[in-house]
């Protein structure tokens, strides 16, 4: 059994690099008033939001019928449709893909849905080289690190470091920290790879029921690079990314990089139709538990998500901790709440990596209630027994005394006791958790009940005798 | 009219100076103030660490207490928003849903109920740093919210201090980010927690405000921690002090 991921841990680590900590605070929080900017821009926002959520609840609930149409549509267009149940049966398609041409090389776009499957592992084992062509994602592979935020994978990581990585890897210079000659740097080294490939491989933001089309955004032109220049295209899709039209496409292309923080549209929006002429393409839809999520009634919405990162740049406790914190492929508030449903022991601690402060539910551009589902999956890791033995216990007791005013006016009459009562500090008393960076508040000399006592009640005796 | 005044346990055991100006600004108002001895505390600790058998006792004790009172009042937007939205752990019964419904945050019940809108035995001249809780602005709608940026901007508890003679407002960066209390937050993640208090204090002070008030002292209880650690003794103030007449 795996052990639970200790977010609160590794965030310590994180908060106590202040250079980084100051660097990835700044940078999303940049990334979410450029999203309020952006908004501001939209007078119909808001209605956009909710049109945005109602269609990805109709799509959700109509998922097998739109994915039939898709599928007729795709392969009347000439792609080739797969349909993987889980992360293994998707890896084992690509792989067989790959192995029927012979490839032993790979190019791939970003994709998060991959990150999730581990296909790149998967396909090292088995002897097929996979170059990532995302600036953030290769810069990520080359330091042998999971992405660190779903749409900039590198962002927590400053331009001196990456500087510092790609002189050891590719002899560039490492004082020189102009994130264009370093772009330049990684394009030289990656740009042979697209020209040579045997097969070439891209993510998908949504795919369209209606016309059987695959739509990529991307800032770097990298997933046009990987679709147009191998024989072989393979998209990888999660079967929540469907939509049932062109028209309903517009919509979640104005919310998608508004609710980045970066602009009114991604440089390349690319809607791929069908396979080039003497080339295939192929098109892997993939459930690995996503029609599992879908009947979970307290957490199917999760599934409207379309990735737009707005609730982890606006989550204060994300920016102070850092995404590989949450030791997930999603991550922040909306990792929060999504990971349980992939393996609930090993994320059974990340719903209380939040201050349910709200923040996130507000800026979701599918209006995701994901601090309500964190609230929810708090109660949902209690009923699988998931709770710590030590705070089960401190709250056993301060049930038993909160019930009891008699027990309640005994134990707060003194501080040191108090202090045991009082659950926020009773949870990890032991580990003086409060006191390490905070200064514990001081003794009242009396309570208020003691002061109400002494002042209402016993006054309004005498006046009464 | 009679109200029953809810006490939050960590006020009564830390700040017993917020549950004293709270009934006296009842008072003064002419609220006919009862405040049940009996009480504890609305099981918000226990829930909010998703363990809802623990907070059940609890949360029946405080049904009890309360329910039967046509108005309750609490120094507290998180307890408020816990009794008023997240009030499952204990049965269901009359009394408990007449607390849900009953229940209000001195914010709500001076600006809404009572609509008073000055406070003339209360003179503060002083630059004021408001920090708004996360379960009154998103939580109670107390205040608008920075996310939803074509929303009219208002805040209630700022309306009422403005109703303090001489009182001035300072204004800071991210007003509405999370000030890192979040119940056990606090303890189970203390060192993110700890951080967002520090910056929290940081952004506050860089305007130069005499002190740091809020309508949620847990908040409060967080914040100046975090300011003391780092030796600033800025006061900080629950907002019933402020309009109770309190002096710096």
């Amino acid at each position: 059994m795996s052990h639970p991921v200790d977010q609160a841990k590794n965030a310590e680590k994180f908060v106590a690099d202040t250079v980084h900590e100051s660097h990835l605070d700044k940078v999303l929080w940049m990334s979410r008033m450029n999203r309020d900017a952006a908004a501001r821009e939209v007078p119909e926002w808001e209605d956009l939001r909710t049109l945005a959520s109602e269609i990805k609840e109709h799509t959700l609930s109509n998922l097998a019928d739109y994915l039939t149409q898709f599928e007729a549509k795709a392969i009347a267009n000439g792609m080739i449709v797969h349909w993987a149940r889980d992360a293994h049966e998707h890896n084992q398609i690509v792989y067989d893909i790959l192995a029927e041409q012979g490839a032993d090389t790979l190019v791939k776009s970003k994709s998060m849905l991959t990150e999730e499957c581990e296909l790149r592992p998967f396909l090292e084992r088995r002897g097929i080289r996979v170059t990532e062509t995302d600036l953030g994602e290769r810069i990520q592979q080359l330091d042998n690190q999971p992405p660190g935020h779903i749409i900039g994978p590198a962002i927590h990581k400053t331009t001196k470091d990456v500087a510092l990585l790609f002189s050891q890897k590719y002899g560039s210079d490492p004082k020189n920290e102009d994130p264009a000659y370093l772009a330049m740097a990684m394009r030289e080294n990656t740009r042979p790879d697209i020209l040579t490939a045997p097969a070439g491989m891209t993510g998908a933001n949504f795919v369209i029921a209606e016309t059987g089309a695959i739509v990529v955004a991307t800032n770097e032109g990298n997933a046009d690079l990987c679709a147009h220049t191998p024989p072989v295209h393979i998209c990888s899709v999660g079967i929540e990314k469907i939509i049932p039209t062109t028209e309903s496409l517009a919509v979640f292309i104005r919310l998608l990089t508004r609710s980045a923080g970066l602009g009114l549209i991604t440089q390349y929006t690319s809607m791929f139709r069908g396979p080039r002429k003497g080339a295939t393409m192929h098109v892997i839809l993939v459930d690995n538990g996503r029609s599992a999520r879908l009947g979970m009634k307290r957490f199917w919405h999760s599934l409207k998500c379309i990735r737009c990162s707005a609730c982890m740049n606006t989550c204060p406790v994300f920016r102070r901790s850092g995404g590989l914190s949450y030791g997930s492929t999603y991550m922040g508030p909306i990792g929060i709440i999504m990971m349980p449903t992939f393996e609930i022991r090993k994320y059974s601690e990340l719903p209380f990596s939040s201050t349910l402060n709200g923040s996130c539910t507000n800026v979701c551009p599918v209006k995701i209630d994901i601090h309500e589902q964190i609230y929810a999956w708090r109660e949902v890791m209690e009923e699988n027994d998931q709770i710590q033995v030590v705070k089960k216990e401190a709250m056993k007791v301060a049930d038993k005394v909160l019930s009891h005013p008699a027990l309640y006016q005994i134990a707060t009459a003194t501080l040191s006791t108090a202090l045991e009562v009082l659950p926020h500090f009773a949870v990890y008393n032991r580990l003086n958790a409060w006191g390490k960076h905070r200064d514990v508040p001081e003794a009242a000399r009396e309570t208020f009940h003691e002061w109400y006592r002494k002042h209402r009640v016993e006054t309004s005796e005498v006046v009464a005798s | 009219m009679q109200v029953a005044l809810m006490v939050p346990c960590y006020i009564d055991m830390f700040y017993p100076r917020v549950g004293i100006a709270t009934l006296e600004l009842l008072e003064r108002l002419g609220v006919d103030v009862v405040y049940p001895m009996e009480q504890t505390c609305c099981g918000q600790p226990m829930a909010n660490s998703g363990c809802y058998e623990e907070a059940r006792a609890t949360e029946e004790h405080c049904a009890r207490v309360f329910g039967s009172f046509d108005c309750v009042v609490t120094p507290s937007g998180s307890c408020t928003h816990h009794i008023r939205n997240k009030f499952t752990a204990g049965a269901d019964s009359p009394e408990k849903q007449n607390l849900v419904r009953n229940t209000y945050d001195l914010v709500e019940f001076l600006h809404d109920v009572l609509k008073i809108r000055e406070f003339p035995w209360a003179i503060f001249k002083h630059k004021v740093a408001l920090h708004t809780s996360c379960s009154a602005i998103r939580g109670l709608n107390m205040a608008s919210m920075s996310e939803r940026v074509h929303d009219p901007v208002f805040s209630k508890p700022r309306t009422l201090l403005s109703g303090v003679s001489g009182l001035q407002f300072v204004e800071f960066e991210r007003v509405d980010e999370c000030c890192g209390f979040g119940g056990t937050f606090a303890v189970t993640e203390e060192a993110v927690s700890a951080k967002m208090g520090y910056d929290k204090v940081a952004f506050m002070q860089k305007s130069s405000p005499d002190c740091i008030v809020s309508s949620d002292m847990s908040c409060l209880m967080h914040l100046q921690g975090c300011a003391r650690r780092q030796n600033q003794d800025i006061p900080f103030f629950h907002l019933a002090e402020i309009l109770n007449g309190v002096s710096l």
